[in-house]
Parts: C-alpha cells; structure tokens; sequence
C-alpha cells in the first residue's frame, strides 16, 4: 500500500480527485473526507497496492502531478510497532514467551498453566495489593508422600524490570515443558517444591504499561495522595531505613512509613514466615546489572554461611556464562553495588534460610530497564 | 589518593563497537575526581591505543537523509517500552547515546553511576548553517538513588566536525 501526496491545482482535479476516491474508496489520510479536498491543499490518500497502478494512471491522465509520500505503508507499520501480542490464543504453546505481557495476560496465563498441568500445578493466593488487586503464586510439586523442601522465587518486585516476570513465566514454562524428559528437572522436581510468584508488585507493573514505562514502586499514596510509591524493596524488616533509602516519598528508594508498611511487602513476608522451616532457597528476580547478590546490603560484615553462600553463586554465574558468554559478577550487595537496607533478601536470610539471591539480569546498561524483547530469550535460557 | 586534590584512577578499557560487536579497541584513561567539588566534572585523559573504524558512507547517507526531510524530525520514547529502535531512527538513538556521555561525564562523582534510560522526545531544528541540530530529552537512570532524570539538551552535529553539545 502506497501513500501519495498530491496538491490539486484546480477545481476540475478537485472534482476528479473526489470522484476516484469515492469510486474506488480510497482512504484519506488528510483530509478526513472527499468534500474537504481543497485546491492549493495537501491531500493525502493511501492506495491499496492492487489499485496503485490503476490511481497513478488516472492521475496522469488527468495531469495531476503526486509524489509518493510512504512507498510501502506494511513496511513502517512493522518497524515503528512492537508485533502483536497473542493475546487470545488459548492453546497451551500458543503463549509467546518471548514477548512482553501485560497483568491480564499474565493474569489469564496462570489460570491456563494450572488447568493444562493440574497434576503438578496450583495457583494460590498470596495477597492483595493497594489497589486492590490479587497477588497470585503457582505450586509446582510433585505428589510424593515425604515432605520437600521449598525453592522460592519472586519476580517483579519493581515495575520497570519487564524481563524479571518475563523470566517467571519463561521458567515455569520451561519447567513444566521438560519434567518428564530432563533427569535433572525430573530429579528436582521429587525433592523439591517450587513455588514462583510471577509478579508482585502487579499495581507498579500495570502503571509501567499504562503511564510511566519507568516506574519502579508500588503505588500506594502518601501526603494525603500528593505523592505515590514504596520502594518494596527497601520495606522488608532487615535494617529497615538505615542506609540507601530515602524517607522522602518522592524518592524511587522511599523506603515506606516503617518495616513491612505496604500490603504487598506483608503478603511476601507473612508467607515465607509461615513456611520458613521448610524454605531451602529464596531468590528474587530484578534488572539490571547482570549480578548474582548475596547478603548483606546494609553491612559489610559477611554472613554466616557467606563461603556456601558464595560457591554456589559462582556455580550459577559459571553455568549462565557458559550459555551465550554473558558475565554475572558475584558477591554481596554493599560491597559490589551500593549500601541499602530492607530488602526481601536480606530480611529473608536473617529470619533463618540459608540460601538467599537476588538476580540482576541483563544487561549492564546499554538497553537497561527497556530491554529489547528478542533479548527475552537468551536472558531466560542463559538464567534457567 | 591525591592528598588535597582528589582520588585519581587508572583505567585500561576495551571499547566494542556497538555496530560491529567483533571489533575492540583497547585504550586506556585517566581519571581524576575532585576533592570535595561537586560541581566540577572529573578530569579525564583518554588515550585510543590503534584505530576506530571510519564510518564516512553511513554519516554522509545520514545527514543527507536528515537534511532532505521536509518536515523537521520529531520522534518519542526511543525505544518503545518493548525495547524496539525503528531502524531509521537508529542513528538518532545512538547520537543521543554519544551526548548522554557528555552530559553524565559533567555530572559524575564517585558516587553515581548512570546511564541512559530512554530518549523521551527529540525535535531537529533546522538551521541556517551546515550542522544538523536536534533537542533532546533524555531520560537518565541513576543506579544508586535509582532515580530517573530528565535532562534536556541540544546536540548539533556534523559529518566531519562530529557531535558537539553547545549548551545543557
């Protein structure tokens, strides 16, 4: 399909113009309708490509003199929008993991993961957030009679870091696609539980896809509404407002009124208190950096288990770079990034489980928060 | 330490081409931050040990592109919240990358790190001369307040004289 500009000179070709575009039903792009088309006015009309001759013949013949303004209108459709998400294919496998989604996708797809894999699968309820809406986490067990320990992973913490729920939803599919065929997952799978919360801060997710792409808190008001958000990540019980926070609310490191002041941060924590004996492995997903971090943000001092701690983190940054090559540092948030205080994993490794991460995926900067989505994809695999 | 002067460092880099990831070039820079100033850009010596791949074709097809626009060029969010440049706005994108690195120069200390987040809106404005002006405003992300901030700026640019910004 072609657009073409055209200046008709006199009322002949104006009349003549009106008549092609009503006859063939052209579609004016400017202006709206045939009884606008002016003399000495620009008018443009896109041409399907079957009539692109036939116009331009008609034109000529009429001396009307154009000029192709868009020469392929398909062309720059597909390069200035992000292709269309699938968003009313059911069959499972008719996801497409490697694009972005929004809540309600994400949303329909949890139902549907459940109900595809009854046997292995089930959403439960975690919470609610400030505006109201259902936090949700997916079970993965295996039915056995001897009790497993829990693996737990939180994804979209902060709205901004699109490729964390990305990699919840691309974990569980993988997860759930090789079980039966991979002796590792198939192994896992008998001695551990996996519990994945694809996102949690679903208000903050919502506003980065509706107003601000790089929105990172929740969104809960302060000073009577004149200001939004908590950074959860700064709102957990470990050192809460010590150091890397800001207690003013329009910091993106606001850390809250006071420890667990946010419905989203008590949904996590009540939660994870209420199954900390059985909980083996917390990790949180963020972007970006490309950083495996352990405890502590707020000291220096190592923790306890600081050598496991670390040797198995450098296992996992060495299995992820030999992948495609991408380099993850290792080591403990105030020594290779910044002092903060109150985050999820700090305050779940001091309530007593011993192996507690936060992932920064890609990459270090280049794209940032708005990484490209054909990138998903070898994020996710490199990171399984 | 520098003792009353400042903390200097120095550092061996290998810069990728971002449009040709085969191809690094190793240089080394010196780094010097100001004692106590806040308001004073870290002094930095680069040194490019060999050579940067000309790029005369696409610069000439570039500015004669820009300069035959009828309509000065106007673009947002770029890229789009799913990561996507359209391809003819590329060089548009990787020239405000080029003057983000002005600008995050004159405002680093030790304690920031920043990088650019988005192009929130750029306009060209034609001028009289031979330069290509565009107005931009970036949005930059900083790592340890984790802060995004609007910065507005101009970048004239040339395909000999390179990119310059004029004012901030």
């Amino acid at each position: 399909d072609q657009v073409l500009h055209i200046v008709p000179e006199t009322f002949q070709q104006v009349q003549h113009l009106q008549l092609l575009c009503s006859t063939l039903m052209l579609d004016l792009w400017k202006p709206l309708l045939p009884e606008d088309i002016r003399a000495g006015e620009d008018l443009h009309i896109s041409v399907p490509a079957p009539l692109v001759q036939e116009v331009k013949d008609s034109l000529d013949q009429h001396m009307v003199s154009y000029r192709v303004l868009i020469p392929d209108v398909q062309k720059l459709v597909d390069q200035s929008m992000p292709r269309e998400r699938s968003s009313h294919r059911r069959v499972p496998g008719g996801y497409v993991y490697t694009e972005y989604h929004p809540m309600e996708e994400i949303y329909q797809w949890m139902t549907q993961i459940q109900k595809n894999n009854s046997e292995l699968v089930t959403q439960h309820f975690l919470g609610k957030t400030f505006e109201n809406r259902t936090i949700y986490y997916l079970q993965i067990s295996q039915p056995s009679n001897k009790p497993k320990k829990i693996i737990w992973m939180d994804c979209g913490i902060h709205a901004r870091e699109w490729i964390s729920p990305a990699f919840c939803q691309w974990f569980v599919k993988e997860i759930l696609q090789n079980y039966k065929s991979d002796p590792k997952i198939s192994r896992f799978l008998q001695n551990l539980d996996l519990y994945v919360l694809p996102v949690l801060n679903i208000d903050g997710y919502i506003y980065s896809w509706e107003e601000d792409r790089l929105w990172r808190k929740n969104r809960f008001p302060y000073e009577n509404g004149s200001c939004y958000g908590t950074d959860l990540n700064r709102n957990f019980n470990s050192s809460w407002g010590s150091v890397g926070v800001s207690f003013n609310c329009s910091s993106d490191v606001f850390c809250g009124s006071g420890p667990e002041s946010e419905p989203e941060t008590r949904a996590v924590a009540q939660f994870i208190k209420s199954k900390k004996s059985d909980i083996l492995c917390y990790l949180t997903i963020h972007s970006y950096g490309q950083l495996i971090l352990t405890p502590y943000g707020s000291t220096t001092k190592p923790p306890s288990n600081y050598e496991e701690l670390m040797q198995v983190a450098k296992e996992a940054a060495a299995a992820l770079t030999g992948k495609y090559g991408t380099s993850y540092r290792v080591g403990s948030t105030a020594l290779i990034l910044y002092s903060n205080s109150g985050s999820s994993r700090d305050w779940v490794h001091t309530i007593g489980i011993p192996l507690s991460y936060t992932f920064e995926l890609r990459d270090t900067g280049t794209y940032g928060f708005i990484l490209p989505a054909d990138q998903i994809q070898p994020t996710c695999e490199e990171t399984m | 330490d520098i003792d009353d002067v400042g903390h200097k460092y120095y550092l061996e880099l290998e810069l990728e081409d971002v449009l040709d990831k085969d191809r690094t070039v190793n240089c080394t820079a010196e780094v010097l931050y100001h004692l106590g100033s806040k308001s004073t850009a870290p002094d930095v010596q680069v040194t490019v040990q060999g050579e940067l791949r000309s790029t005369e074709e696409a610069d000439k097809e570039f500015y004669n592109r820009i300069r035959s626009l009828e309509k000065e060029l106007v673009a947002e969010n770029i890229p789009d919240s799913h990561g996507n440049v359209p391809p003819e706005l590329e060089p548009i994108h990787l020239l405000a990358w080029a003057a983000s690195g002005y600008v995050i120069w004159q405002n680093s200390t030790e304690n920031t790190k920043f990088h650019l987040a988005q192009v929130k809106h750029v306009k060209q404005v034609k001028r009289s001369d031979e330069d290509l002006q565009f107005d931009y405003v970036l949005l930059l992300h900083e790592m340890v307040s984790q802060e995004v901030i609007p910065w507005e700026l101009t970048v004239l640019w040339h395909p000999q004289r390179g990119a310059r910004v004029p004012r901030d």
